[in-house]
Formats: C-alpha cells, sequence, structure tokens
C-alpha cells in the first residue's frame, strides 16, 4: 500500500468561513438521509391505513420530533442553495475568492429567509409536517 | 513518467477507475431534486398533515404518485453517491469503510424500494 497523502487533509490550512460552509454541506447531507429515512416511513405508514397512520403522526408529533422537522428544514434550506451555488461552480461561475465569499454569504441569508417562510408554514397552517 | 495504459488515458479514466460518472450522477440527481424538493416541502407545509384522507388523496392524484416515485428514486440515488464520497473521505480504515458503503447501497435500496411501494400502494388503491 503506498502511503499517499489523503484527499481532505484540512489541518494544513488557515481556517476561512467558506470552509465552513463546504463541511455544512456535508453535515446537512447526512442530516437530509436521516430525514429521507422519516418520510419514507411517513408515506410507508400512510399506506399501511389511517390506524398505523395515526400512531406514526403521533410519534412525530411529539416535542423532540418536532425538534428535528425544524433541523430538517432548516438542512434542506441550506443543502438546497448551497448546492445551487455547487452547481454554479459546476459551470464555471464564481470561482473568486471574493465571489466565493459573497456566494456564501448569499446561502446563508437565504437559507435562513427559506426556513423562515418554512417555519411560518409549519407553524402557521396549524397542521405542519409535526 | 504515467503508469497509465494509452487506453486508460484515451478512456479518461482516473484513479477512480470511472472517470466522471459518479461526479456526473450528483450532479443530474442534484439538478432533478432541486425543483422536486421545492414542490414538495411546499405541498407539505400546507397540507393537513393529521388527516389521513385529504393526505393520501394528495399522495394518490393527478401526477402526484409519478413526481413522490421520481424524488424518491432521485434522492435515494443521490444520497447514496453522497454518503459514499463522505465515508471514503472520513474512514480510512478498509474494513469498516466497506461495512459503511455496504450499509449505505443496502439502506438506499431498501428506502428506494419503499417509497416506490408506499407511493404505488396508495395511488393504485386511490384509482381503484
Amino acid at each position: 500500500m503506498v502511503e499517499r497523502p489523503l484527499s481532505p487533509h484540512l489541518t494544513v490550512y488557515k481556517w476561512a468561513y467558506t470552509m465552513t460552509l463546504s463541511i455544512l454541506h456535508r453535515i446537512s447531507g447526512l442530516a437530509l438521509f436521516c430525514a429521507l429515512i422519516v418520510l419514507i416511513g411517513w408515506l410507508m405508514a400512510a399506506a399501511r391505513g389511517p390506524y398505523a397512520y395515526q400512531d406514526a403522526m403521533a410519534t412525530l408529533a411529539s416535542a423532540p420530533f418536532k425538534c428535528l422537522i425544524a433541523i430538517a428544514l432548516l438542512a434542506l434550506c441550506f443543502h438546497f442553495c448551497n448546492g445551487l451555488r455547487h452547481l454554479a461552480w459546476d459551470v464555471g461561475l464564481g470561482f473568486e475568492r471574493a465571489q466565493a465569499r459573497r456566494s456564501a454569504l448569499i446561502v446563508v441569508i437565504a437559507a435562513l429567509l427559506a426556513f423562515a417562510v418554512c417555519v411560518y408554514y409549519l407553524a402557521g397552517s396549524g397542521a405542519g409536517a409535526a | 513518467m504515467s503508469l497509465r495504459s494509452p487506453l486508460a488515458s484515451v478512456l479518461n479514466h482516473g484513479a477512480a477507475r470511472d472517470g466522471v460518472s459518479h461526479w456526473w450522477a450528483q450532479r443530474v440527481t442534484a439538478l432533478a431534486l432541486a425543483p422536486l424538493c421545492v414542490w414538495l416541502t411546499a405541498s407539505l407545509l400546507r397540507l393537513p398533515m393529521r388527516n389521513h384522507a385529504i393526505v393520501t388523496a394528495w399522495i394518490g392524484g393527478g401526477l402526484h404518485p409519478v413526481l413522490l416515485v421520481l424524488i424518491t428514486l432521485t434522492a435515494t440515488w443521490h444520497a447514496w453517491l453522497g454518503l459514499q464520497v463522505v465515508i471514503e473521505d472520513y474512514v480510512p480504515q478498509a474494513r469498516y469503510r466497506v461495512t459503511l458503503l455496504l450499509l449505505s447501497t443496502f439502506t438506499n435500496a431498501l428506502l428506494a424500494a419503499t417509497g416506490t411501494y408506499a407511493v404505488l400502494r396508495i395511488a393504485l388503491r386511490a384509482g381503484a
């Protein structure tokens, strides 16, 4: 086995906030994978019938699950906005350092705004995912 | 001096041996997921989620089953690719890495099958 340097050797760089977004993209991705399991469990409960669905909704409406759903929504808003930023990079846009920092700021603001809208609907509808 | 065979350089296969297919599939699924996620989130946040009859009518109504199967398959595919990258980057020990990669593969396959089955079961019952 050749001792090659492994790809993310992060400790050699001075920390910049764009790097925080980079790692948050992976963390939010992992969170969304967990949310996907819940979503498909919810679909399956709906398919099994009203009683199974009621039981599932009782669990999902509990306080800890409500928190988890809010976290999943935040992760979704962030991963969505930052994902669009990644797609922009993929077509060659915004590679300059100043542009990358500006787009990072835009992503954070846009994600928080989108999250605020989600929470508004979640609370306002009275039904909510929770 | 390069150790790569002339055929390998022509085919553009790097160290991962599969060229850009992984990278490309991750982007294509991301592009597909963007509108699907907006649609699903906006829909679910406005549905009366506690009402089983309304929720299943929504799942089975119109083109919703098609979009729901699409998002199930695309999301599990995208998650599978993303988890693979994260596992490969952060788990250096081969046995743990391979175990986690297999776990991710099987879990995502199970999720894809379960989600598709659930949507079809609701949709076909609603249509009958």
